[in-house]
């Protein structure tokens, strides 16, 4: 299984300056789609997308100002019904009809890989963009595991999935599918037996490579007819071996590595398996000014050379105010590793400043990668609007390439922390004891004390004194 | 301090403690004595306690069965083991990959500084296999380790079938919160070393291996087995590390608890736990593991593939399963689910284990002396060389006084203070050349290996052994003659100052030794010090000479041999007494090399040129 990718929620909010003007009566759209993938490991994906549009008053002009353009990452985020249960609200039939009956908790929470989105854009209506409609779309993520859920079994159903059958269409939804991708069933080899057996198919150009989908229509009224319901069952004829999956072209690794808890470096190992193409991919870095990185010892190297990237920016940090920010296009040569290496000291925090849980760590958001990856097909432009949702997940960008949008692990790094206890108030006692004693003790000993003897003797004394001082001769 | 700054009282402070020295030094040195034997009694002992609260009150079912799965995995292991002659590398991946993880190898290879006689290893390659096991919905932040060293012989067997069954038993469930990496090593400790290193991506040995493909996080923490057998009678726990780190108590803890739950015997260092408290038995056999657990710590080597992940602030312990005579035998089921039950428990760690004790002794599983209580005892020895310090300091400053006023009023005179140009003059050459003979014992061994073979007739290990012992006793040889080329004009403050500084050195250092690993510290401190106090070139300098050779570091850890031994029940003669001597002489210089163990440079750049001092104290003219 591919490393689970933190959630990352991203809200644009591009905003424009003209405000409010009258447009016409909002007209909601919904189109849902739910695409079945079994994977070669037993496991099998499944990917819902909902999207919701509506015209809107609220307008935009001209280009996107980027100074409205925000970026906010939050590396860490439990998935739980808190985070399921406002996002199903969203749904224009919440989870009552439609695809969206599927999206029952208990089983969800059962997967092994769970990534949930929240998408809001606009998106031109006309050609000169005079006008704009709102986009919302949704997109839920799972991977049932063939060792957890299927308790080794590899045989899957909507039941056993999702313990619910589809059995209507949600009638809001302009458009509900299900898509099944049967690309190995359709080869000569029969690994993979769909039932029912699909009345339509869909072929298309995913991730570079050419892929066979079976169709089911929730609005074809015979679909459900029927049977009343609609569970979609795959049987493996063959049962999968247990391989390593397909690696894809582009993948990447993060880690902290060092020990200690002065300093640490932060490497990011950018994999590019393809056997004879180069290209480049856009890294973004964002980490938290507590740790400071020492921007000199930034190295990268591919193929043991060193890698110059085409373009660096670089925004350093300021305490307490905004993390650093590098952004940087590297060329990936063909077959290769890059590392990309940073080294960076843990700064202390302010005692008020640590978490309620210090000593687990402070995350470090993911970095994002960006690129155009060369795909082993050619694909041809398609219409967006007339072609299923899950094809403008990885869009194409001129036939031979497509987009990908990676984010690496999240990290967890330690930085020195208190003891925040009993001793550590000890401790602090005991050095300020200590502290006090050094002046004294060092006093002690490097100083000798000798008896100033009392003034004795009257003014006769003192006279005599006076005198054998002017003479010359040592006091009595 | 006003005390001390009134010159009349500081006087009779300072005559106090001049004339008292001798009696309180005395007391000092017994009190430091006593304090360690008495940590074993109930007021300075307590019962442990577990301090996290995510791994305290929450109970776990352990629900492993996979006993027969783990015996036919040991089985097949061994099988292919046997037939390969090596880590079956091929056929570990593949039975990782069937119970569904995901698998990696790493290959190493090192080169030894000398070879390695015990081990019987010079130029060692292998390859580890290690397979994480993802964390459902989670983004491999942090993880759990569960090792297996496999060594050169065909230990472990039953481990490695355990660790498969109990992977394919976790990879069923849901419920895990962290990754959880399945690492079997080849060439026990080199091999965790090599997978350490990759891991932090760090090179700390010069061990040259491949990078890491797969990763899961920071590690929390790991757990360590080695069993050999399909029954066991006791588990016995390890948790001596590199350089007498620790693991933090509640790991320890956690394993007791376990042990509790499951009825498990339960060992450590190889002794039961005594049950009565109250009388003096209890204390008695208490105090034979404390001294066990005082001569492992002291060792600073890993006892055990856990001792190398304390370094990257990993907390570890090693579980070894003991097959003995006894009666009543546990199957791997129960091992498996005391193992499945800690590792569910640790998976409820929010933070790092922090909350408990990282210093402590233990004289049984279930009693721990704290860092607070124990640490007296090392102050009370050390404080026997202030006093002599204190005591030769005053020496100097009176003498200082004599020379310049014969006779001169004790009251009101003015003492001037002491010149000391020509005193610091006559401790350089003293100084510099035994420091000189500790830097030629720390370098030359390794170095000078194959000159020695090639005009001997011995193997490198030895030559590099009996280099060793040869340059150490050339240093009792050389040094003493130096001051023959310095002033004698006062014959006695020459070695007054000579030995005020040794005693301030040999305090610093093992000050210093004893925070950082208490056991070290305390050892050489209640050898060295009676020596090192007693040392002058007056009276019966033989008895002198003897008791300084007998308290020398190489004589301590000859001694410490023996101690073991007897505590261990398996007492040695003379002949194996001399040969573990030499065997553990090359185990602490390779250790050194290959895991960065710190004894060896500190016993030959710290100690022994220190002791050398004290010995060029004795043979002043």
């Amino acid at each position: 299984m591919a490393a689970a990718m933190p959630l990352a929620l991203l809200v644009l909010l591009l905003l424009g300056r003209k405000g409010w003007c009258l447009a016409e009566p909002p007209r909601d759209s919904l189109r849902e789609e739910l695409v079945i993938t079994p994977l070669p490991s037993g496991d099998v994906a499944a990917t819902f997308q909902f999207r919701t549009r509506w015209d809107s008053e609220l307008q935009r002009e001209g280009d996107t100002d980027h100074y409205f353009l925000r970026y906010a990452v939050l590396p860490r985020e439990v998935v739980c019904t808190e985070n399921l249960t406002p996002w199903k609200k969203l749904l224009p039939c919440s989870s009552k009809a439609g695809l969206s009956v599927l999206l029952k908790a208990d089983r969800l929470f059962h997967t092994s890989y769970h990534s949930q989105a929240v998408h809001i854009r606009p998106v031109c209506r006309n050609a000169r963009c005079t006008s704009i409609s709102w986009e919302l779309r949704q997109t839920l993520s799972v991977v049932f595991d063939a060792f957890i859920t299927g308790q080794g079994k590899k045989d899957w159903s909507l039941f056993r999935m999702f313990s619910r059958t589809l059995t209507e269409p949600c009638p809001l939804a302009s458009e509900s599918r299900v898509y099944v991708d049967i690309t190995n069933y359709n080869q000569d080899n029969e690994t993979l037996e769909v039932n029912p057996p699909p009345t339509t198919t869909y072929q298309d150009v995913i991730l570079g490579t050419r892929k066979i989908y079976a169709i089911y229509d929730l609005l074809d009224t015979a679909m459900i007819n029927n049977s009343r319901n609609l569970n979609i069952q795959l049987k493996w004829k063959r049962p999968p071996e247990n391989e390593a999956p397909p690696v894809p072209f582009l993948h990447a690794q993060r880690y902290v590595s060092g020990y200690g808890l002065q300093k640490g470096e932060l490497s990011t190992l950018l994999y590019n398996t393809h056997p004879y193409r180069a290209f480049p991919v856009l890294l973004l870095d964002t980490v938290p000014w507590y740790l400071r990185l020492y921007v000199h010892t930034l190295t990268i190297t591919s193929k043991g050379k060193e890698n110059k990237p085409s373009y660096i920016h670089y925004q350093p940090a300021q305490d307490r105010l905004q993390p650093h920010l590098l952004e940087m296009l590297i060329q990936l040569p063909a077959n290769s590793v890059t590392k990309v290496s940073i080294q960076f000291e843990r700064a202390l925090l302010k005692w008020t400043e640590y978490t309620p849980d210090p000593n687990h760590g402070f995350y470090v958001s993911p970095s994002v990668l960006s690129a155009l990856v060369p795909s082993v097909v050619a694909a041809k432009p398609v219409d967006w609007e007339e072609s299923p949702l899950f094809n403008s997940l990885f869009p194409v960008s001129d036939g031979s390439n497509y987009f990908v949008r990676l984010y690496t692990e999240p990290l967890l790094v330690n930085l020195p922390t208190p003891d925040f206890s009993m001793p550590y108030n000890v401790i602090c006692l005991t050095c300020t004891v200590v502290a006090v004693c050094y002046g004294s003790f060092y006093n002690l000993l490097t100083r000798t004390f000798h008896i100033e003897e009392p003034r004795t003797g009257g003014l006769a004394k003192r006279l005599a004194n006076l005198i054998r001082r002017a003479r010359g001769v040592p006091p009595l | 301090m006003g005390l001390l700054s009134d010159p009349v009282r500081r006087r009779a402070l300072a005559r106090l403690v001049l004339r008292l020295n001798a009696p309180l030094c005395v007391l000092s040195y017994v009190a430091g004595i006593a304090w360690f034997l008495a940590l074993v009694f109930p007021p300075l002992t307590q019962r442990t306690y577990m301090s996290e609260n995510a791994m305290g009150s929450t109970m776990v079912e352990e629900q492993f069965a996979g006993g027969d799965r783990a015996r036919a995995f040991a089985r097949d292991f061994a099988a292919h083991r046997k037939k390969s002659g090596a880590l079956p590398v091929a056929w570990l991946e593949r039975t990782m990959r069937s119970v569904g993880l995901e698998v990696y190898t790493q290959s190493f290879s090192r080169k030894l500084p000398f070879p390695d006689e015990t081990h019987e290893r010079y130029m060692v390659s292998g390859t580890n296999v290690y397979g994480i096991l993802r964390a459902p919905r989670a983004a491999s932040t942090e993880s759990l380790v569960l090792t297996v060293p496999c060594g050169s012989d065909s230990t472990n067997s039953q481990a490695v079938g355990l660790l498969l069954a109990l992977a394919a038993h976790f990879r069923g469930q849901i419920y895990w919160a962290k990754d959880i990496i399945f690492l079997v090593t080849e060439h026990d400790l080199l091999g965790t070393e090599a997978w350490l290193e990759a891991y932090h991506d760090v090179n700390v040995t010069g061990m040259q291996s491949s990078p890491l493909q797969g990763r899961a996080g920071a590690i929390q923490a790991a757990v360590a087995l080695e069993l050999s057998s399909d029954v066991v009678t006791s588990l016995d726990v390890a948790v001596e590390g590199l350089n007498g780190q620790l693991p933090n108590l509640d790991l320890l803890n956690l394993f007791q608890t376990f042990c509790q739950k499951g009825g498990l015997l339960c060992t450590l260092q190889g002794k039961l736990q005594p049950q009565d408290w109250t009388s003096l038995d209890g204390p008695l056999q208490g105090l034979q593991t404390l001294l066990l657990m005082v001569l492992r710590q002291a060792s600073g080597r890993p006892h055990g593939s856990h001792g190398l992940f304390l370094r990257y602030r990993v907390e570890a312990l090693t579980l070894r399963g003991i097959n003995s005579f006894r009666q009543y035998k546990y199957d791997l089921v129960a091992v498996g689910k005391a193992l499945e039950g800690m590792f569910r428990k640790l998976n409820h760690l929010l933070e790092r284990l922090h909350q408990s004790f990282f210093l402590y002794l233990l004289p049984a599983l279930s009693r721990f002396v704290s860092i607070g209580l124990y640490m007296p005892a090392a102050g009370f020895l050390l404080l026997v060389l202030g006093l002599k310090a204190l005591e030769l300091w005053m020496q100097l400053h009176e003498a200082e006084v004599g020379l310049e006023e014969p006779g001169g009023a004790p009251g009101p005179s003015v003492p001037l203070p002491p010149s000391q140009g020509v005193g610091l003059a006559s401790l350089v050459a003293p100084l510099l050349i035994s420091q000189a003979m500790g830097l030629a014992l720390y370098v030359l061994p390794v170095l000078g290996q194959h000159v020695a073979t090639q005009y001997f007739p011995v193997a490198e290990a030895e030559a590099v052994v009996l280099t060793l012992l040869a340059i150490y006793a050339a240093g009792l040889a050389l040094p003493h003659n130096t001051h023959r080329v310095v002033s004698t004009q006062a014959p006695d403050r020459g070695w007054m100052a000579l030995k005020l500084v040794a005693l301030i050195y040999l305090a610093l250092q093992l000050g210093c030794i004893a925070l950082t690993n208490f056991s070290l510290g305390f050892l050489l401190a209640t050898t060295m010090v009676p020596a090192a106090a007693l040392a002058k070139p007056h009276g019966p300098r033989t008895l002198y000479a003897a008791l300084l050779v007998l308290t020398s570091p190489a004589a301590t850890l000859l001694g410490s041999l023996f101690l073991w031994r007897e505590l261990q029940e398996a007492p040695l003669s003379l002949a194996e007494g001399w040969q573990l001597f030499l065997a553990a002489l090359a185990q602490g210089v390779l250790e050194h090399h290959t895991y960065g163990a710190l004894l060896f440079p500190l016993l030959s750049l710290g100690l022994y040129p220190c002791w050398l001092l004290f010995w060029n104290v004795l043979f002043w003219k």
